[in-house]
């Protein structure tokens, strides 16, 4: 009988910007249990909720909507949605609302478990469903809810009104977070914390801008991975070193002709939407076995908080991509198009987000002929995989390699 | 040379082989897609038709749902492209193709070369293809080729506000509970599907000339509604059925040339 072999288990450089951003995203849930156990009070937070108030204030928060893609990307989406839908909710809500009724219902969910807050921080900059459904956590957990209220911004530019508006909810929510909890503010640490963001959001948007060169220096799905850190740690001072890390790699690769696209980059395109979480290797592999890369995603550019003093961070956080007209919306992602030599646009018309799908039929067409592309649709959605066929995926995804292929002159 | 393309649908087979890249030698409709032995009939069916053998085949094409798991083909390429394709060697002056299946329905644009330049698919739901209308035809106790008969008898198109297959089989049935006559039903469904998939040919923008193609071009009955709700002429071949499998045997000709 011969001797048995057992493939060697990969091990993760620990220097490298996968391990300490893989690092970084586990602590978030980490650290908030561990305060919870020492009896601190912890948040539940939006991913677009000014990080710096409760980073300033020493609080840990986890955030839902990360939590919702952890269990829909490790299978458990299904079920969780069930558990919302039996107790009333729509299947026509999003289903990263649906997945975090369920677990405030359920308290356990094995694919990602967090502690239960003791107050929950909303702003709706990113979506305005969040509203309802932060305002269902509060009342079923009977708990505190602190809202910011960045509404969208039909005009072009933010208008000093609506810094002061949001200005005014800031401090207001500092001051409610005092008394919820007993910390109190600093102007120093704000600093620091404004300095960390700021640090941690340059990087990384310039590790994303990598993408400029042909080929690309990495897999934009890695960019779905690595936002969870600009998610929920970009305040942290470890989140700055790990994305310059990033960058760091991402250079290197381009220098030594390297990428973590593991395929001949024959196609480049921009992913437009949130990732189909539950179906993520079948819409990565779909790509990549026909060397389509996925170069950029506003992603890149939706996490990345670049302000210099108080006033400047207001207006960031009711610039962020669903806060923002179609106009500048159009604009910034005809911008990425260009500078990333996107070839084809792929839109994930995503059930559950009916905002951002709901403008991409008019916003995709306009940026397919500003950038001279083709575009083209599919259905699924963020965390429910009831949403999504795989057949009518692939048959989508070849009709667009066969327009970007045509164009190139190759049949 | 033979070459040939086979077009593996959710509820259909169909098969063309071409003689040196032109002439159509053969053809077959087996009504059986993918995960079924249709392929295989449609294949055995088409190679009777032509007169010829598996060995005369110089190249294999699949397109279709079914195009992956066809283990004779030499290739695959989308059926997006091989309706574009087929469509431009019947109408060369067409830009913009209207292909009904059995299960999704898209929208394609076609360039000046006759190439692919954009397309626009049916979301998950089932409305405004082909089962749909079998799904009427069976509440109506109609064959699927009664539809185009029955539409042209039809004095007023009864309005079927339910995109939902599911719900529009109850509203059809309570039309006909209200006395409302088959031929009216009928116009009215086919209505329904014409201006479902219409407003995907709208979005896309409507280029002269326009062709239906897929087995729902068959049915007069949406060819039809289609022209009255796009404004337009719409061409039609007999072989709509079979255009997909005919650009697959065209794509199987190009990989012949250039071996």
């Amino acid at each position: 009988m011969g001797q048995e072999t057992t493939k060697p288990k990969h091990v993760v450089d620990p220097n490298s910007a996968k391990y300490k951003l893989g690092q970084l995203a586990a602590q978030a849930y980490t650290d908030a249990m561990e305060a919870k156990a020492r009896g601190e009070k912890i948040g539940w937070c939006a991913s677009n909720f000014p990080v710096e108030i409760p980073e300033t204030l020493g609080l840990y928060v986890v955030y839902p909507e990360n939590q919702a893609a952890g269990i829909a990307a490790r299978g458990g989406g299904e079920r969780m949605c069930n558990v919302a839908e039996a107790d009333g909710y729509s299947n026509d809500l999003c289903a990263y609302a649906r997945i975090s009724l369920a677990y405030a219902k359920l308290k356990d969910a094995p694919e990602q478990n967090m502690p239960m807050p003791d107050f929950v921080l909303c702003c709706n900059n990113i979506c305005n469903c969040m509203i309802k459904w932060y305002e269902n956590l509060a009342k079923e957990l009977n708990i505190p809810m602190i809202m910011i209220d960045i509404p969208f911004n039909p005009d072009y530019e933010v208008s000093d009104a609506q810094v002061e508006y949001i200005k005014g909810q800031f401090w207001d929510a500092v001051h409610q977070l005092e008394e919820i909890t007993g910390k109190k503010w600093s102007d120093e640490r704000f600093k620091e914390v404004m300095a960390s963001s700021g640090r941690a959001s340059r990087a990384w948007i310039e590790a994303t801008s990598q993408a400029k060169y042909v080929p690309s220096p990495f897999n934009g799905f890695d960019l779905l991975n690595h936002m969870a850190v600009m998610v929920t740690a970009r305040g942290r001072e470890a989140a700055g070193e790990a994305m310059e890390t990033l960058l760091k790699e991402y250079k290197e690769n381009h220098e030594k002709g390297l990428s973590t696209f593991r395929a001949e980059e024959k196609y480049r395109i921009m992913f437009e939407g949130i990732a189909c979480w539950p179906w993520l290797r079948v819409t990565s592999t779909g790509l990549k076995s026909r060397g389509i890369n996925m170069v950029t995603t506003i992603y890149a550019d939706a996490f990345g908080y670049i302000y210099n003093d108080f006033d400047e961070m207001c207006r960031v956080y009711a610039e962020v991509p669903n806060s923002m007209n179609l106009e500048r919306s159009r604009d910034k992602r005809i911008k990425l198009c260009k500078e990333n030599h996107v070839e084809g646009l792929l839109v994930h018309t995503n059930r559950s987000c009916k905002l951002w799908s709901g403008f991409m039929p008019e916003m995709s067409r306009q940026i397919g002929e500003a950038c001279n592309i083709p575009v083209a649709s599919f259905d699924g959605d963020q965390a429910d995989p009831r949403n999504f066929s795989e057949a009518q995926y692939d048959t989508r995804v070849q009709g667009l390699m066969e327009i970007m292929e045509a164009n190139k002159g190759g049949k | 040379m033979y070459t040939l393309g086979i077009d593996i649908g959710s509820t259909t087979s169909k098969c063309v082989i071409l003689k040196d890249g032109q002439e159509i030698a053969g053809t077959s409709i087996v009504v059986a897609g993918t995960g079924t032995d249709g392929p295989e009939k449609a294949l055995t069916e088409v190679l009777a038709d032509a007169k010829v053998s598996r060995k005369d085949l110089s190249v294999i094409i699949a397109t279709g749902y079914g195009r992956k798991i066809f283990s004779a083909a030499d290739g695959e390429v989308s059926e997006l492209s091989c309706h574009a394709r087929g469509v431009h060697h019947i109408f060369p002056n067409v830009r913009t193709i209207i292909d009904i299946g059995g299960q999704d329905a898209k929208v394609i644009a076609l360039n000046e070369q006759g190439r692919m330049s954009n397309f626009l698919m049916n979301d998950k739901c089932a409305a405004g293809t082909g089962r749909f209308l079998d799904v009427m035809a069976g509440i109506l106790q109609l064959k699927i080729e009664d539809l185009e008969t029955q539409a042209a008898l039809a004095k007023e198109a009864v309005k079927i506000s339910s995109t939902c297959t599911v719900f529009a089989e109850s509203e059809v049935i309570s039309q006909l509970a209200n006395g409302v006559s088959t031929p009216d039903l009928v116009a009215g469904i086919c209505q329904s599907v014409a201006v479902r998939v219409g407003s995907l040919a709208k979005r896309i923008g409507i280029r002269e000339e326009v062709c239906m193609s897929g087995g729902v071009a068959r049915n007069g009955g949406v060819r039809v509604a289609m022209e009255k709700e796009l404004g337009v002429e719409i061409k039609y071949s007999p072989i709509a059925q079979l255009l997909g499998a005919l650009g697959a045997a065209l794509y199987a000709y190009d990989k012949a040339c250039s071996k």
